[in-house]
């Protein structure tokens, strides 16, 4: 019972610590940073405490924005992420998600794919809409959307597989 | 009541996540209000620490950029001791003229964003340094922003590079003044705006501090020129202002208390009293 609870603390420690001092760091073209750190809330136990994933994922937001001053917004991103999440895990697998044994960290099926598609979406665009706070820059976030979705998504898959547990 | 109870426990997750969702946006709205500090910054002793951390290596990383700048600002400053009769002649050279030398704090940038819309730069000294907020922040090739916020150890500074930030600046030659601000786009780039029609402009003069703001000395220097619009709506010039400053690799920093400042903010909060 208590693994579980371990696990989402490590994991929450590390993703933190790489999204920090690595994919902060990266600008790729000087605008499209990978957000990474959001694989936290989608790798949360599909029947684990609802609310702790709320309350999770605000703690998460909330050391992020203090990492890049920013306010709220990451808070708010990862907040909307978090409660849209069961929402999006019917729509990626169907309706009777929560009678399966979903683990994402296995290889990547398109159900598994249009998972982490639709939470990158979700959560980025609350994101930069939030950043940019007036409607002058629509194209810019609409632009800046697109591309760290697929960045993000790209090093999402990587370390899904970096992380999956070795079966011999 | 018992009812009341009971929709509250039915409904508690939703409950939390809009107490949640309220709490963080009000944060976000709160930092995006014009002049007010922010609640959630990276001044702070958990975030600090890792910047400097972080910062500990990159240094080295820089060394060659950041000596081959230390070296210009000697040759720069042996020229000015060596040609003292040349001083009027030389532009650009004393970026921190009419300042006590005692009143400047050198620092230098633990961490630094241009990548946004609201870059902030945080800085490894703070309020046991004597940094307070609103003071200007320069390096030897121009100005860099304000402070924003302060914990003892660590600040944060308002970059040149976010689009809440106005500063005062007018162009060397000719006095006249406008407002520097940033439309988001570019690192190496900001705009002066509100330039009447009158000054006369040519691409490639020098844009400087001017004296109005408390918060930076005159003659600080920007940048040039680079390009000249009209802006239709209020037939003001536009200038494209190309910064001396790469603001993408800063080291060391310097924080200018104006001396001046607290007896004319006093006095000028003294009219509105009145």
């Amino acid at each position: 019972m208590n693994s579980a609870l371990l696990m989402n603390i490590v994991r929450f420690i590390v993703l933190l610590t790489l999204q920090v001092v690595i994919f902060n760091k990266m600008n790729f073209l000087g605008f499209i940073t990978p957000f990474p750190y959001i694989l936290f809330i989608m790798l949360y136990p599909v029947n684990g405490n609802k609310s702790g994933l709320l309350i999770g994922s605000f703690l998460l937001g909330i050391v992020m924005d203090m990492f890049c001053n920013s306010g709220g917004i990451h808070a708010t991103a990862c907040l909307v992420l978090a409660f849209f999440r069961p929402y999006v895990f019917k729509f990626a697998f169907g309706l009777s998600y929560e009678y399966q044994t979903i683990r994402i960290n296995e290889a990547i099926t398109p159900e598994r794919f249009s998972f982490i598609l639709v939470s990158v979406v979700i959560h980025h665009f609350t994101l930069f809409i939030l950043e940019a706070f007036q409607f002058n820059f629509i194209l810019d976030i609409l632009l800046r959307t697109l591309a760290s979705t697929v960045f993000t998504i790209i090093i999402c898959i990587i370390l899904i597989y970096l992380i999956k547990p070795n079966k011999r | 009541m018992q009812q009341i109870f009971n929709f509250l426990i039915r409904n508690s997750y939703r409950i939390l996540f809009l107490l949640l969702l309220g709490l963080s946006l009000g944060l976000t709205i709160q930092s995006h209000s014009f002049h007010k500090s922010r609640i959630i910054s990276s001044a702070n002793f958990l975030t600090g620490n890792v910047y400097e951390k972080i910062n500990d290596v990159n240094e080295y990383l820089n060394l060659r950029s950041q000596n081959e700048q230390l070296a210009l600002e000697n040759a720069r400053l042996k020229s000015l001791v060596f040609n003292i009769k040349d001083t009027l002649q030389i532009p650009n050279l004393d970026s921190i003229k009419g300042v006590n030398p005692a009143d400047i704090i050198v620092t230098k940038v633990i961490h630094n964003s241009y990548n946004v819309h609201e870059n902030y730069i945080t800085i490894g000294d703070g309020a046991k340094k004597g940094i307070k907020a609103d003071m200007g922040v320069i390096n030897s090739q121009g100005i860099i922003g304000i402070v924003d916020d302060i914990s003892p150890n660590y600040a944060t500074v308002v970059s040149i590079l976010n689009i809440k930030s106005r500063i005062n600046a007018k162009i060397k030659k000719s006095n006249h003044f406008g407002s520097l601000i940033w439309n988001g786009k570019s690192t190496g780039f900001v705009q002066l705006i509100d330039v009447p029609r009158l000054a006369s402009v040519r691409k490639g003069d020098t844009i400087v501090t001017g004296g109005q703001s408390v918060i930076f000395p005159e003659n600080i220097n920007i940048g040039t020129i680079d390009k000249i619009f009209i802006d239709p709506k209020t037939n003001y010039y536009t200038l494209n202002v190309r910064l001396f400053n790469d603001m993408t690799n800063l080291g060391h920093v310097y924080v200018i208390k104006s001396k001046d400042r607290e007896e004319l903010i006093n006095l000028e909060n003294k009219q509105k009293d009145e």
